[in-house]
């Protein structure tokens, strides 16, 4: 049985989450040099703040590049049109 | 395992009212099977339509033969596509499935000839891929469309790029076992066969298909549509 998207998720977040609060937030002593915690403390927001500029700029990308099937509907309308006279001859009311 | 070209195809046809639409899209489908040479039978299971769907698919089988055009009704308070589908393969003798709503039939020959390239276990249309798209459609309605697939696609990264099409090609087994997992309702059912597809290592083939809104009646998109949408998602996220 595979793990489930949701335990997946919880899990990763759980493993990502306590690697950045164990490098963020370590008590003194423990402390990584400044530059990198600085770095390091406001990361969970920047990477959010990335994930949704990248989810608009991709359903903006889509929405634009969302074909438009005239053909498909004219040749839809044509494709009726042969089939009510053909059943209307075969003995459909329609 | 016998290929598209040899293999004999049972499409699956659940109707509600569909007494407009029927004919059309029956007489759609002889046309592409004659065409492409496949042994073929549509199985139409109407829910008591009170429309007069159930008159004219008898008139149909009378016009194209009761081995080609066969007529169960399931009258039952819990119809679904589910049930509808379950009910239609008990009767179903082809080594193929399609699946597909009353409304659309463009693409069938399509799909047979994308499942004799790969040996597919599943066929699916998409609207996003290749030529596929739609017609008729407001920018409002595109921006849902795709908002949605994003999140889907990120929730549950099904490994096809449309999940909520309801026009599919199954090989029969790999049906029938989909059925026994599936527990969903609607077409949140429709996703989850696609993702418990992929867990189980079938193969997805997909075909850009072009999606014409209903031939006759109305499509609704409100805010019901939208919130039971993300009900649906968000269960299968924590069940699959």
């Amino acid at each position: 049985v595979t793990m489930r998207k949701l335990s997946q998720w919880l899990c990763g977040l759980a493993l990502l989450g306590s690697a950045w609060a164990a490098l963020a937030l370590a008590p003194p002593g423990f402390q990584l040099p400044t530059p990198y915690r600085q770095a390091l403390l406001p990361l969970p927001v920047y990477l959010l703040v990335a994930f949704g500029c990248y989810s608009l700029a991709t359903v903006g990308y889509r929405l634009a590049t969302f074909n438009d099937c005239e053909e498909a509907a004219a040749e839809l309308q044509e494709h009726i049109r042969t089939a009510r006279q053909e059943l209307r001859r075969r003995g459909l009311s329609c | 395992m016998a290929a598209a070209g040899t293999g004999k195809v049972s499409v699956l046809l659940p109707t509600y009212n569909e007494r407009e639409n029927l004919p059309l899209v029956v007489w759609l489908l002889v046309r592409t099977f004659q065409e492409s040479g496949n042994n073929f039978e549509i199985i139409i299971i109407d829910d008591g339509s009170p429309d007069g769907t159930q008159e004219v698919a008898e008139q149909l089988e009378k016009i194209y033969g009761s081995d080609k055009i066969v007529m169960r009704e399931l009258t039952s308070v819990l119809f679904s596509s589910g049930t509808a589908y379950i009910h239609g393969m008990k009767h179903a003798t082809g080594n193929f499935i399609v699946i597909m709503d009353a409304d659309l039939s463009h693409h069938v020959s399509l799909y047979l000839i994308k499942q004799k390239e790969g040996n597919f276990d599943i066929v699916s249309g998409t609207r996003y891929k290749g030529n596929g798209g739609v017609y008729g459609w407001d920018l409002k309605r595109k921006l849902i469309s795709r908002g949605a697939n994003f999140i889907t696609q990120v929730l549950l990264r099904p490994g096809a790029s449309d999940l909520t099409g309801s026009f599919r090609l199954y090989k029969k087994e790999v049906l029938q076992k989909l059925m026994e997992k599936c527990v969903s309702k609607g077409y949140v059912f429709q996703m989850e066969m696609i993702v418990r597809a992929r867990q189980l290592g079938y193969t997805i083939g997909e075909v850009p298909i072009s999606f014409v809104d209903r031939v006759y009646g109305e499509s609704k998109l409100g805010g019901n549509e939208i919130v039971s949408f993300l009900k649906g998602l968000l269960t299968l996220f924590a069940t699959t």
